[in-house]
């Protein structure tokens, strides 16, 4: 038993991931799972503006999460609606707990993440790339945070669930963890499932983010062995 | 919230008690009262505590999503009225409020609740649309889980709208309600739940809400005779460990047939 395009159900798509590759912001990084790719830049710690959002006592850590018009089957609006408003809230409050904002009062973190090709699990693909971004900007981090999702596709219990199984899948369910402390930062759920299958796609998808971290640490490793 | 609050809030907590005595997994007391806005095709007020909310149910005529032509729509909104806490600022939706919409919205819409395929007039045309609009009047604490129930219960008493036929086309009476009910199928429940330090705990008030380290919300419903999930949302700067969701998990299914009893 296999799924559409072939892989196990514990599978995830091929991966790539490569930091610094943008030259403005102070750090930024690319990640690929299977068709969805996002690319993501970092500026600060900066001074903030506007200035009534600056915080005497913590950094303020601001993520802006798009999608490009081009990166869907039909076209997509430009500018962010609602989905991506939910969807930059959710990846802020995924990335905060490795921070050290307290670290640098009165200042901003900015995280912009543009999606440039979608085939389900972007918020994920978004938050791999992010975090990347951050450490690749030198922000001192906990820990790098992986995401990916999991769920259920005809009946099954799938690891990230690709483009094509998205429309048909019962359920799906992202997350992202840091390993470091075990915790899960980011979780959301959509389609029916049993508490039992919740727990299972849950442990599952900890598995998946666990892959994704390796993969992230080698990306972060592979530019300072091209700098030697 | 000054953080001397915060500070009491934890200590309280972490000793085993919370500021207006309640169990850890204990609701708030819960009033839910139907058909208060009678001009709405449906409405219902709840209050949690001191939170109030209010949602309403208007009906239009629409044209369906080309990927689901034979389906009706629904459209969930949330307005932070400014009169409900010293935080809400008049202006356009703030991202806590579009959160609060969408979950609420992914409540309703994946477990089911509306028939949607009995709101088609004509496939591919003609649909109805379905409205819920949350209004928060005040504010202390767990939004969703209000916002949710006012809700489905507003569903449950929305009346449809009159149909008429006017040669090719279809117009609605908006002046007119039949007794035809909303064809429902389920009743989607939130119930949300904070960790402070190495307590979890259901529905938090505004003071806990300030204090948390992070937030679940679980929306379950039953179907043959069994409880099933159909969304979830975390919320907060901090994570929470598999077990601590776990244990989320099992409470919310024990604490949603509590609440759903009450519809």
């Amino acid at each position: 038993m296999t799924r559409i395009d072939g892989r196990k159900f514990d599978e995830l798509r091929e991966i790539e991931a490569k930091v610094g590759i943008l030259k403005n912001a102070n750090g930024s990084a690319y990640f690929r799972l299977g068709d969805s790719i996002a690319i993501a830049g970092v500026f600060g710690p900066r001074t903030v503006h506007p200035k009534h959002e600056e915080k005497a006592e913590t950094a303020i850590l601001r993520t802006d999460y798009r999608m490009s018009p081009f990166a869907t089957v039909t076209r997509n609006r430009p500018g962010p609606g609602r989905r991506e408003r939910e969807i930059s809230l959710v990846t802020r409050e995924a990335l905060t707990p490795v921070l050290f904002l307290e670290e640098y009062p009165k200042t901003a973190i900015d995280v912009h993440i543009e999606i440039l090709q979608a085939s389900a699990s972007t918020r994920c693909v978004g938050i791999n790339a992010a975090s990347l971004a951050l450490a690749d900007a030198g922000i001192p981090m906990r820990d790098l945070v992986a995401s990916c999702s999991a769920g259920i596709v005809n009946k099954e219990i799938v690891l990230d669930i690709a483009g094509k199984e998205d429309t048909e899948g019962e359920v799906d369910l992202p997350i992202a963890y840091y390993p470091r402390h075990k915790k899960i930062t980011l979780l959301q759920m959509d389609g029916i499932a049993t508490k039992k299958q919740v727990k299972e796609i849950i442990k599952l998808a900890v598995k998946g983010a666990l892959e994704i971290y390796e993969v992230q640490k080698q990306a972060l490793r592979k530019k300072y062995e091209e700098v030697k | 919230m000054i953080s001397i609050d915060k500070d009491l809030i934890k200590n309280i907590v972490s000793n085993g008690k919370r500021l207006d005595n309640r169990e850890f997994d204990q609701y708030r007391d819960i009033i839910i009262e139907t058909n208060v806005i009678p001009q709405a095709e449906g409405s219902a007020r709840v209050k949690i505590g001191d939170t109030e909310v209010i949602a309403g149910v208007k009906l239009d005529l629409g044209e369906p999503f080309p990927d689901s032509g034979d389906e009706g729509m629904l459209m969930v909104g949330a307005e932070f009225v400014p009169l409900a806490s010293e935080e809400f600022e008049a202006g356009p939706p703030s991202e806590s409020s579009i959160e609060l919409a969408r979950v609420v919205d992914r409540a309703i819409r994946e477990s089911k609740c509306i028939d949607m395929k009995k709101l088609c007039i004509k496939e591919g045309e003609k649909v109805w649309c379905v409205f819920v609009d949350i209004d928060v009047i005040d504010h202390d604490g767990n939004l969703i889980d209000a916002s949710a129930l006012a809700s489905v219960a507003a569903l449950m008493n929305t009346k449809m709208l009159k149909l008429e036929k006017d040669g090719e086309n279809y117009k609605v009476n908006y002046e007119e309600k039949t007794d035809e009910p909303l064809p429902l199928l389920k009743k989607p429940v939130n119930t949300t739940f904070v960790k402070i330090g190495n307590a979890i705990l259901a529905d938090p008030t505004v003071q806990e809400e300030d204090t948390m380290d992070a937030r679940l919300t679980v929306g379950t419903f039953e179907e043959d005779g069994e409880i099933k999930l159909c969304s979830m949302q975390k919320g907060g700067s901090e994570g929470f460990t598999i077990d601590e969701i776990e244990k989320i998990i099992d409470l919310a299914e024990i604490k949603g047939k509590e609440i759903r009893e009450k519809l």
